[in-house]
This record gives C-alpha cells, sequence and structure tokens, in this order.
C-alpha cells in the first residue's frame, strides 16, 4: 500500500455550520487545485482515496480534524506536479499551501507522511475531548448538575432509531467533565455562559455534545461546541493522531508519535 | 448598516442545513457599502441549493461588481423552518456576505426562472420588511425589480414587482444602475417615487407595470396601454448580440455545501432556433449566439484550475448543437483544459447515434445515465411540437447508448399537447417498450425511464393560444400509461403532478387580475409551492373562488385569435402573426427547419433588432437529424432491424 498523508486540521467560526460531507468534497476540490497526485479508488466510479477520521457533528467547531490521503506516487520521489514546478514543496510549504485551497476557516495545523501499517482514523480513535459554552443555569447550579451526573450509576437517554425506542445509557461514555474558566475574549455569548471540558468516549457509544448538555436539564442550552483533541488509548497510554506541532515531521506509524501529556 | 450575525447564529443549531446562510462561497465577493453605490441585492426566490448555481443570477453579481458605482449581495429563499425562526426572533430577509437586512438595499433584484415560485417573491419582500404591493411602498423602500424568462408574462405580479426586465441583462443592468445612481444622487427628502419609475421605463427592455391601464369588458381583456408618455406602448426585449463580447461568471461561485449543478457551467451559446414550438426558452431567446471554441476551452482551463471542480457542464439549450462541440469536448477529455481526469456533462442532448458517441466519450470517468427528450409520443405529434425526431433517430441513439455501456435510459415526454388523442400518449409507452427490448439485446436488465410532464402553454410561442388539458384529463393520460407500462419489464414510469401543472398555468398565462390570486394563496401560508411537500391546490382555488375567477377562465380554454393576450405589450422579437401562423401549421402537423442553417422565417428576433445568428459552422451538425435536411414524411417508418427479433441487427 502506498504513502499516506495524515493532515489535521481545524474548523472554526461560520463554518461550522457545513456537514461533514461538505468538508469532504471541500477537501477533494483543494487536494485537485494542490496537484498532489492522490490515489484513486478502482473500478466503475473511481474516488479520490482519502479518508476522514470522525465526523463532527453540523455546528460544531474544531481544533482537531484529521484526514488520511493515500498518495499514488511517494512525496519524496520528485515528480511534475503543478503548481509546483517539478518537485514536491516540503512539508511544511504544503500546509500552507492547502491552506489557502481552503476555505475561510478551515487550516491546517499538521500533516505528516504515516506509514502503510497506521490503521484507520475512524477505527483508531477512542474518545473527544471537547469544550461546551452552555447557558441558561447559574455557575453553582451547573456545578450542583455535573457533580449529579457525574455520582449517577446510569444516565439513560431514550433514543429512536428504525422506528423503535432504545435506552442509552451515556454514563460509560463521559470520562471527564468539569467547568473551567475561558481565557479573556474567547466567548461566544458572555457573561452569563457556563464553560464545561468534557472527555467523551467513541465507545460503546458515542455521545455528542448536544446529548451531554440535555441530560444536564432541559433548562441547559448548548451556545457552542468545540472539538480540542481526539484520543487514541492504546496499552494504557493516550495520543492525538497528529498532535498540533507535528508539521512536516515524518512518521512510520501514529504509536510512534509524541505522546500526550 | 449593521451585520444580523449575532442574531442569526443563534438561530442556526435549530434549522435544518444551515450551511445554506452563512455565505462564504469561493468566488463572492464581500463589499464595502459607502454613498456612492447603488447597493443591489440579488434574490433568487427558491431554496439555496437550486438557486446559488444560477448562472443568471452570477453574471449579474460579477458585471455590478465589477462597477465602481454598484455593489450587490446575494439572498435566497429562506427554508421554513428558518422563515419562522426568523419572524419569530425578528430577524429580516439578509443578505448572505454581509448579512446585512433587505430593507437597507437600493434594490431589490429578483431573478424569476419558474412560475410557482411567485407566492415566494412576495414572502420575501414581506420578510424584509417592504410593503408587498408597490402602490405601498415609498422612497424609503428599496426598488423591487425582476428579470428571468417569466418576466414574457409578468402580468401576475404586476401589483408586487415595480419594475421587469426583458431578455439579457449583461447591458441593461448597467444602464438600470445608472438611472438608480442620478435618482439617489439627489437628497433623501427630495426623491420621488414617481420620478424613478419613469426614469426606468425609459431604458430600453424595462416594463414598468404600474404605468400602464388594464381595461377590462366584463371578464374579457381588452387593452393594455401607457398611462404616460415616459412608457413606450410596447417594451421589446434586451438581446446581446455577441457572446464573446461576456466571457462570465469569470469567478463562478464555489458553495460550501452542495447544491444542484454543482460543478462548473460554461455556457457554449445563447438562444435555439431548433423551433419546438412548446419550448419557450427557444422561442424568446433568439437567434443562436455562440460563444468562440477558443474562448469556451480558456474558461473551462481558468474554471477548473480555479474551482478544482472535476466536472463541467456545457450549457445552453440543446448543446449538442454547438458547431465546435466535438473539438471542445476532445480537448477537455484529452487534457488540453487542465491536468487532472475531469468529466464533461452535457445537460440537453440532441437525440442521434453520434451524440449518443460523444456522450461516451466524455462519460469515461462517471457513467450516471442518458437523457433523450423526444416529448412526443409518435410521429404526428412530434411534427404538430415541431420536435423532430424519428423513431429511426430514437431507436438508434438509445441502441448506441446500450452498446456502449450504458444501462439506463431516461426518456422525457410532455402529454396534454395540442391536438393530443390517446393514440399518441400510448404511443410513448410503446416507444419506451420498444427501448427496452433494444436495451435487452446488449444487456440482462436495461431501464428504460419514461418520465411524462403535463404540458403547460407558455406566453411568446406558438401555443399561447391553445386551452390546457384540465387536471382530471391529465390524470386520465397518466392513468392509461400507467395501465400500459405496467407489463413490460425494465420500464418505469414517472409522472409529474398534474395539479401543479395545472398551477403552473394559471401563473404563466395569467393576467393582472391573478395578482390578487396569488396574494390570497401566499396570505394562506403557501409558499414554496414548486415543492410537491409544501404544494396546496386547495389554496389556489379558494383563492380563485374569492377573485371570482376560475381554472376554465385563465388556463382551460382556448384563446380567440383576435383576442388580447396578457402580454401583447411586451415583445419577445417574435411577430404575433409569425407565432399564429406557426400556430396553424402545428394544427395541420406541418413541421419547419433549423433557421440557424436554413433560410429565415422571419419571426423578428433578428431583423427587427439589427443582429443574427453568431454560428461559426454554416451546416448542420454531424447526424444532421431533427429536421434539417430529412425526409420529414417517412419519420415513423421504423427500421426492419429493430423490430425483428433480438439477435438480427
Amino acid at each position: 500500500m502506498a504513502d499516506r498523508l495524515r493532515v489535521r486540521f481545524a474548523k472554526v467560526g461560520k463554518i461550522r455550520f457545513t456537514s461533514h460531507r461538505d468538508v469532504a468534497r471541500m477537501w477533494e476540490r483543494a487536494l485537485r487545485r494542490s496537484g498532489l497526485p492522490v490515489a484513486r479508488s478502482q473500478g466503475f466510479n473511481p474516488r479520490p482515496l482519502v479518508a476522514f477520521g470522525l465526523a463532527l457533528p453540523t455546528g460544531c467547531e474544531s481544533l482537531a480534524e484529521y484526514l488520511d490521503v493515500t498518495l499514488a506516487t511517494p512525496v519524496d520521489r520528485p515528480t511534475a506536479v503543478p503548481p509546483w514546478g517539478d518537485s514536491y514543496p516540503d512539508l511544511g510549504t504544503l500546509g500552507l499551501a492547502l491552506s489557502e485551497f481552503l476555505p475561510e476557516g478551515i487550516d491546517v495545523g499538521a500533516l505528516a507522511m504515516v506509514g502503510s501499517d497506521a490503521s484507520s482514523l475512524q477505527q483508531e480513535v477512542t474518545s473527544c475531548s471537547w469544550e461546551l459554552e452552555v447557558l441558561g443555569v447559574t455557575a453553582a447550579e451547573l456545578v450542583r448538575r455535573v457533580e449529579l451526573l457525574l455520582d449517577a450509576p446510569t444516565v439513560s437517554v431514550r433514543r429512536e432509531r428504525k422506528g423503535r425506542h432504545f435506552d442509552d445509557d451515556l454514563r460509560p461514555s463521559v470520562r471527564s467533565l468539569a467547568l473551567f474558566e475561558p481565557p479573556e475574549g474567547s466567548t461566544a455569548s458572555g457573561s452569563s455562559s457556563g464553560f464545561l471540558r468534557a472527555e467523551l468516549a467513541t465507545r460503546p457509544r458515542g455521545v455528542r455534545p448536544r446529548e451531554l448538555v440535555e441530560v444536564l436539564g432541559t433548562d441547559v442550552v448548548l451556545a457552542r461546541a468545540r472539538r480540542t483533541q481526539q484520543w487514541i488509548d492504546c496499552d494504557g497510554a493516550r495520543f492525538e493522531p497528529l498532535s498540533a506541532d507535528d508539521l512536516g515531521r515524518a512518521v512510520s506509524a501514529p504509536h510512534a508519535m509524541e505522546r500526550a501529556s | 448598516m449593521v451585520s444580523l450575525w449575532p442574531s442569526i447564529e443563534p438561530l442556526l443549531d435549530g434549522v435544518a442545513k444551515p450551511a445554506r446562510y452563512i455565505g462564504g462561497e469561493q468566488g463572492a465577493t464581500v463589499p464595502l457599502h459607502g454613498d456612492d453605490q447603488v447597493a443591489w441585492l440579488l434574490i433568487y426566490p427558491d431554496t439555496y441549493e437550486i438557486g446559488l448555481p444560477n448562472q443568471g443570477l452570477q453574471i449579474l453579481y460579477e458585471l455590478l461588481n465589477e462597477r465602481p458605482d454598484a455593489l450587490a449581495e446575494r439572498t435566497y429563499a429562506p427554508w421554513i423552518d428558518m422563515e419562522s425562526a426568523m419572524r419569530a426572533a425578528g430577524v429580516p430577509l439578509f443578505s448572505v456576505e454581509n448579512h446585512l437586512a433587505a430593507g437597507d438595499f437600493d434594490v431589490m433584484a429578483f431573478n424569476l426562472s419558474a412560475e410557482l415560485v411567485y407566492t415566494n417573491v412576495l414572502n420575501l419582500i414581506d420578510l424584509a420588511g417592504v410593503p408587498v404591493r408597490g402602490a405601498d411602498r415609498t422612497s424609503s423602500h428599496p426598488v423591487v425589480l425582476a428579470g428571468g424568462h417569466c418576466t414574457f408574462n409578468p402580468e401576475p405580479l404586476a401589483d408586487f414587482v415595480d419594475a421587469f426586465v426583458l431578455g439579457d441583462g449583461e447591458e441593461v443592468v448597467g444602464e438600470i444602475n445608472d438611472v438608480l445612481a442620478g435618482w439617489l444622487a439627489t437628497e433623501p427628502e427630495l426623491r420621488e417615487r414617481a420620478a424613478l419609475l419613469e426614469g426606468l421605463a425609459s431604458v430600453e427592455g424595462v416594463y414598468v407595470p404600474s404605468l400602464y391601464r388594464v381595461d377590462f369588458e366584463g371578464q374579457v381583456l381588452t387593452g393594455i396601454s401607457p398611462k404616460t408618455p415616459a412608457a413606450p406602448a410596447q417594451v421589446v426585449k434586451r438581446t446581446i448580440s455577441d457572446l464573446a463580447e461576456w466571457p462570465y461568471p469569470k469567478n463562478q461561485l464555489v458553495p460550501l455545501t452542495e447544491v444542484v449543478h454543482d460543478r462548473l457551467n460554461v455556457e457554449v451559446f445563447r438562444g435555439c432556433t431548433r423551433g419546438c414550438r412548446f419550448c419557450q426558452a427557444g422561442m424568446i431567446t433568439r437567434p443562436v449566439r455562440e460563444r468562440p471554441a477558443a474562448q469556451v476551452r480558456s474558461m473551462i482551463r481558468a474554471g477548473l484550475e480555479r474551482t478544482g471542480y472535476d466536472e463541467v457542464a456545457l450549457t445552453s439549450l440543446s448543446t449538442a448543437d454547438f458547431s465546435s462541440i466535438e473539438d471542445t469536448v476532445r480537448a477537455v477529455v484529452g487534457g488540453e483544459c487542465g491536468d487532472q481526469q475531469v468529466s464533461v456533462s452535457l445537460p440537453s442532448l440532441r437525440v442521434d447515434a453520434f451524440t449518443v458517441a460523444t456522450a461516451t466519450q466524455i462519460a469515461h470517468a462517471r457513467r450516471t445515465g442518458l437523457t433523450f427528450a423526444p416529448e412526443g409520443g409518435t410521429w404526428r405529434m412530434r411534427r404538430v411540437i415541431n420536435k423532430l425526431i424519428t423513431e429511426e433517430d430514437l431507436y438508434s441513439a438509445v441502441d448506441a447508448a446500450f452498446s456502449n455501456g450504458w444501462r439506463r435510459v431516461k426518456l422525457y415526454f410532455l402529454i396534454g399537447l395540442p391536438t393530443e388523442r390517446d393514440e399518441d400518449v400510448l404511443g410513448i409507452a410503446e416507444l419506451a417498450r420498444r427501448c427496452v427490448e433494444i436495451g435487452r439485446r446488449h444487456h440482462r436488465g436495461p431501464t428504460i425511464v419514461a418520465s411524462v410532464g403535463g404540458f403547460v402553454p407558455k406566453p411568446q410561442t406558438p401555443f399561447q393560444w391553445f386551452g390546457q388539458d384540465t387536471a382530471a384529463e391529465l390524470r386520465r393520460k397518466v392513468n392509461l400509461l400507467k395501465d400500459a407500462c405496467r407489463p413490460v419489464r425494465g420500464l418505469s414510469l414517472r409522472w409529474h403532478d398534474p395539479e401543479a401543472t395545472v398551477v403552473e398555468g394559471l401563473a404563466s398565462r395569467g393576467d393582472r387580475r391573478m395578482g390578487a390570486v396569488i396574494e390570497r394563496v401566499w396570505r394562506a401560508g403557501g409558499t414554496f409551492q414548486e415543492w410537491s411537500e409544501c404544494f396546496d391546490l386547495s389554496k389556489w382555488e379558494a383563492a380563485l373562488e374569492a377573485e371570482g375567477l376560475s381554472l376554465e377562465s385563465v388556463t382551460y380554454r382556448d384563446r380567440e385569435p383576435d383576442e388580447v393576450l396578457a402580454w401583447d405589450h411586451l415583445s419577445a422579437g417574435l411577430h404575433r402573426d409569425f407565432l399564429w401562423s406557426d400556430w396553424q401549421d402545428a394544427l395541420a402537423a406541418v413541421a419547419v427547419e433549423d433557421c440557424r442553417w436554413t433560410p429565415c422565417y422571419d419571426c423578428g428576433a433578428c431583423t427587427d433588432a439589427g443582429i443574427e445568428h453568431v454560428v461559426a459552422s454554416n451546416v448542420p451538425p454531424a447526424g444532421g437529424s431533427q429536421g434539417t435536411g430529412q425526409d420529414l414524411a417517412v419519420g415513423d417508418r421504423v427500421p426492419v432491424r429493430f423490430v425483428t427479433a433480438a439477435g438480427v441487427r
């Protein structure tokens, strides 16, 4: 299997109202404009081999989105690719150039080559960290609700799938939940807001930020949600698929990547 | 002017497809507003995903933003969920670039591409906080303009729109801007709306309905005449003579979210003279003006490089008639217009084997479906409508398609055409059945989709005098087809809602009295009537009854030869006596050839405007079918090889 380019990018601002599929289309167009030799699937309707990680709910921001691009020829082998002349740019230049080809609010933060043994983003990611801005209750009340949730043995929500009702327990997927003070000037809605930091597991069942806020009470309103990290658990340690400072470093597999603090 | 974004943002978490409302498209201009510029809000009165790709709106958007004395932003109809959220929060209609209130603009300019959006036009004016009736507006309100194909009978919207623009917009939009800039240069308290309207009426191709008197005797329209010398007795459409001078859009908008026709679109020619009598677009956009092939190629190259699209559509009516179609397709597929694999789509194909070969060549990357439009089920019917596709044309095209690996072919037909008999309707099922048989020679499970629409007579066409089929009659014909198609494996029938067809007829040929009907339907909540989940015939019936009008009087009856038509004071360049004689030819099933390659019929489109066809080749394209040089007497003769048993070809 050919080389894969792993890209970490942010999705912030108005563009957060686009869907996961919309972002996939933006990337397909940006990659074509970049001239990178993206490998294509075989068969009747060949598609570029681009794999995205966990879908980000429409309306949420993220500082840690990922995609893997399979290349038809390795990046270190010079080849004529416009607009680069007769050789590839280094990965740092490539990252800046890709951001240019992407709409405002989608920015490449890091990119690196990953070996063919790296498994898929979708399968590997075990949890995500979120920052949530909520409205509707006082800070003291919010603290109380968070404690209630964390102390509860189960947190049941009723969901409809294919016309049938299911009772899901969200509690096992809430790994951590706490209030925090945001830095000055970074808030969307001003002084009445409360700010939560949560780590939500993808298994046994993924929890959306909106679902978490719903179980805090019907009077709590989610104003803004931002994914800050995606995590891979492996043998008791925790890694990011690509950390924010992995610009241009070639790594053989995500497991070899920098250990998160 | 203040951005409404802080009030819009909280609404977006609760609505479907919020990306419709954020703007941010590649190619968009976010203009700075100043006192020296006329501020235009260009409005497509349907959802974002339908409206964004509209090329006419994008052309005007660029032309206005290039001018130092103008700026343009865009908006679309918010879907029902967003509209109610906006109304509940007190947020008016807003632009997608700067998120400014529509009422902050000098002009609200609507694109009218389809009749069923008329109630949306009223709703959007209202959502902007502007009085819906022109008579109730003051000089502090935006002026409401409309352009697009529906303006060739704008009477149903005459009470709501201040001025309509007929024909190509490229030149006239600047002239209108000059009038507006002059008016806005006067002190606000000295501005008189009447003066502005008269100024607009002095621009060629601009129709200001409030300057005309409409006379009735009882229920009969007897005349429409100017109230003032400032208004011309007849308004004639604008026509640009050379498409090469207008290489727009130069920066086609690339949306952030999925829209229809999400690809690069390059217009290869404007106008069509195939002479299909049911087709309003082919009548009102004459003559044919081709874009030079070299310019087409350079627009494709630049567009692909800029957008990153992997598909380009060559747009026009009947694209395969473009003189340089073969060379253009070869250039794109052969990599002359960019380094990456690109597929080409031809939105409207002629029916012949040559065209299929071209389609196959261009579809190597992505083979979805082929659509042919024979329109009529029998050769007699097709002579009546002047869609001169012989059965041999169709069968050889279908054979070519299936033998080139296509597995699904869609055929488009109309029912409710003039002189139509049941045998013509059943002919649709028979044609489609034979196409399935042809497919079986090549594949195990070929599919033919027969899609059937109800015919709506359109203004400024030879069929403008024809009494439209009733909804009941259309339904009966659909049922005939259902019975005939059911036993045929591999044939699937689809049809358009006959009731929506009838309402489209109301708006298509209605006169000024239809305005009150549209207003009633809108006030009863009847928006998005072109969406089947929203369409509601009962609202229209109730409104007609309240206004003392009937479907019979507006749509179902044949017009009298000397009757005043609601659009007689507006001209698409076609002489009324040309249309009448073409109507008589239709009734006698007499066909006419394409005047692009044969002598002139003096329809008026070229001669009166002092322009002519701009066509690179003076001979018909390869294939030569559809009324150019073929023996029209033998069109229904089916070649033997297609009726014998499978295997003999």
